[in-house]
């Protein structure tokens, strides 16, 4: 069985964003950039499932800018065998990245596809949906647990207020959430063996895909900022500001 | 403006969210100067559920589709149903839970439409608000699609109140697709207290609250208010609450009148699930706390101490 796994470049999770001065975009300029955290979670399922003997290959895709090689190559560190790299320049929307997956994970003849949930740049929560929709597998989002046994799998899935278990037929698609797996530290050694590993490079011209963006960022600006209230010295004070001031008891 | 609102919903019971989404269904409409609002309500022995769908304001009619496949509200049978009845449509609306963001991509993706995720506020009939990076920034999108797909986060749209009744007109089930996940099971916990997006107040803990034993402390005063009890990431990392308590937004985003914060310090992931609450109340051990740069009250000290006086005085108080 071949996995195919997304991973997407991202400001990293520590890094507080900023606003540029002119509201057009996010200030990205010199910051720290690292492999999604969701897609960390999907590679280190992938592995996994390649050392229970469930996988035979693990192929790490990223699409955008020449950096996205940093990624792919952390995803072999933890495990991926090799990469595939779109290199497009333009800002990718999930439409157009699921279609860049569809295309490849057909001309892979990929049985299973794991992604993260969402990333956490956009918060889109799109790409494994419409690449499930457009591949037409089914799909298992938000997975906390996946279980294979031949061509049958079994997820049980996070929904609101609890868990529900899902099966299906392979090929399809996992997206993946927080409690799926805990991932590994990478080590120095297999961060060596990950640069000896190969990368190939595909445009999206070369896959069929137009990319050309559908929606605008038009600005983008600061949540309305909540203002600091008061320190109360004690409960009576607080029961009493809650009753007489805020009114909400 | 013709907008499709895809109703949430147990059979026998609608969500309270597909009200939130209705109410953003009118909101677009009065953007794009007037709008006719259809809601799908797709499942099995759901008349119920589209009877309560037909009585929300501004709807003006409700289509019911029927059938086993649709029963369990399963995203390939789902999205083949919208897809099936949203010919007509300018718009499509999910609200952006765990089945809204589940379903509605398949559905712009075979539409070849670019979706909006987790809209919060509506600028004009193609113009969106939504947040990015964990709500730490609003980005303003405008969309170029013919047919706008998108989910909008039910904290941000206040639900309307009730009409007479609109037309319930049944359709046919879309056929199951071939290539489809099977529904096995579902453990939902049974809630003794308000759901945790729907309640008016909720009290969440954090990791300083020590242990699974000490949230008990939280149950007794949420059962005093009739609070939702709910919990940092940290807490439910560390064991101490359950998953689906989960504050933030890789967890729960809520809005409730009042929002107590325990023992949390306030990492910038559970404050954007909980900073549109009205009233913030902050109890923490130290007053550095960046949870206190938005409690509208805050009280420093040990929470093992403050809670049970806490609960005891509001006991009072609520008594009279």
């Amino acid at each position: 069985m071949k996995i195919l796994v997304p991973v997407k470049r991202v400001v990293d999770y520590n890094v507080k964003v900023r606003v540029k001065a002119d509201g057009s975009d996010v200030d990205i300029a010199n910051v720290k950039m690292s492999m999604n955290p969701f897609d960390e979670i999907a590679v280190e399922e992938a592995t996994r499932l390649k050392e229970a003997g469930m996988a035979t290959e693990i192929v790490a895709v990223s699409c955008g800018v020449a950096q996205c090689q940093d990624v792919i190559r952390t995803a072999m560190a933890i495990g991926a065998d090799r990469g595939i790299h779109v290199l497009c320049d333009q800002p990718l929307e999930p439409l157009a990245v699921a279609k860049m997956l569809k295309a490849l994970a057909e001309k892979e003849s990929a049985q299973l596809v794991i992604l993260g949930k969402q990333a956490i740049d956009d918060d889109a929560n799109q790409t494994g949906q419409m690449l499930a929709a457009l591949w037409g597998v089914p799909q298992a989002t938000f997975a906390s647990k996946v279980e294979i046994s031949g061509d049958q799998m079994t997820v049980t899935r996070e929904i609101d207020g609890g868990l529900e278990k899902l099966s299906m037929q392979l090929p399809a698609v996992v997206t993946t959430d927080l409690r799926l797996n805990e991932p590994r530290y990478v080590t120095l050694p297999n961060i060596m063996k990950a640069k000896k590993k190969t990368i190939d490079q595909v445009s999206p011209a070369d896959l069929g895909v137009d990319v050309t963006p559908r929606l605008k960022q038009l600005k983008v600006q600061d949540p309305p900022s909540r203002k600091a209230g008061i320190k109360v010295p004690d409960v009576a004070t607080l029961v009493d500001k809650l009753r007489n001031e805020a009114k909400v008891i | 403006m013709k907008i499709l609102v895809i109703a949430e919903h147990a059979n026998d019971q609608l969500r309270p969210v597909t009200a939130n989404a209705v109410a953003a269904a009118s909101a677009l409409g009065a953007k794009a100067g007037g709008a006719e609002i259809t809601v799908l309500v797709a499942g099995q022995s759901a008349r119920p559920a589209a009877e309560a769908a037909a009585a929300l304001a501004g709807v003006s009619k409700v289509l019911l589709a029927e059938a086993a496949h649709l029963a369990e509200q399963v995203a390939e049978p789902i999205a083949e149903q919208v897809l099936a009845v949203c010919g007509a449509m300018d718009a499509i609306i999910f609200p952006a839970t765990a089945f809204g963001k589940n379903t509605a991509p398949r559905v712009a993706a075979r539409l070849d439409v670019s979706q909006i995720s987790d809209v919060i506020e509506i600028e004009a009939a193609d113009t969106f608000k939504r947040p990015i990076y964990a709500g730490n920034v609003i980005a303003t999108v405008q969309s170029a699609d013919a047919v706008k797909v998108m989910t909008v986060r039910g904290t941000s749209f206040e639900a309307h109140g009730s009409q007479a009744v609109a037309t319930i007109e049944s359709v046919a089930a879309a056929a199951a697709p071939a290539r489809s996940a099977q529904f096995q099971s579902r453990e939902v916990a049974v809630l003794a207290r308000p759901e945790l997006t729907a309640a008016k107040v909720v009290i969440s803990g954090g990791r300083a609250l020590g242990s699974k034993e000490n949230f008990a402390l939280l149950e007794k005063l949420a059962d005093t208010l009739g609070a939702a009890l709910g919990a940092s990431r940290a807490a439910v990392d560390a064991g101490y609450a359950p998953n689906d308590w989960q504050v933030g937004q890789t967890g729960k985003v809520v809005a409730p009148q009042l929002y107590i914060a325990v023992g949390i310090s306030g990492a910038i992931q559970h404050l954007a699930g909980m900073k549109d609450s009205k009233v913030i109340v902050a109890i923490n051990q130290d007053g550095e706390a960046p949870i206190f740069q938005l409690a509208d009250y805050g009280l420093v000290g040990d929470l093992f101490q403050i809670i049970p006086e806490l609960t005891d005085t509001l006991a009072k108080n609520l008594g009279n």
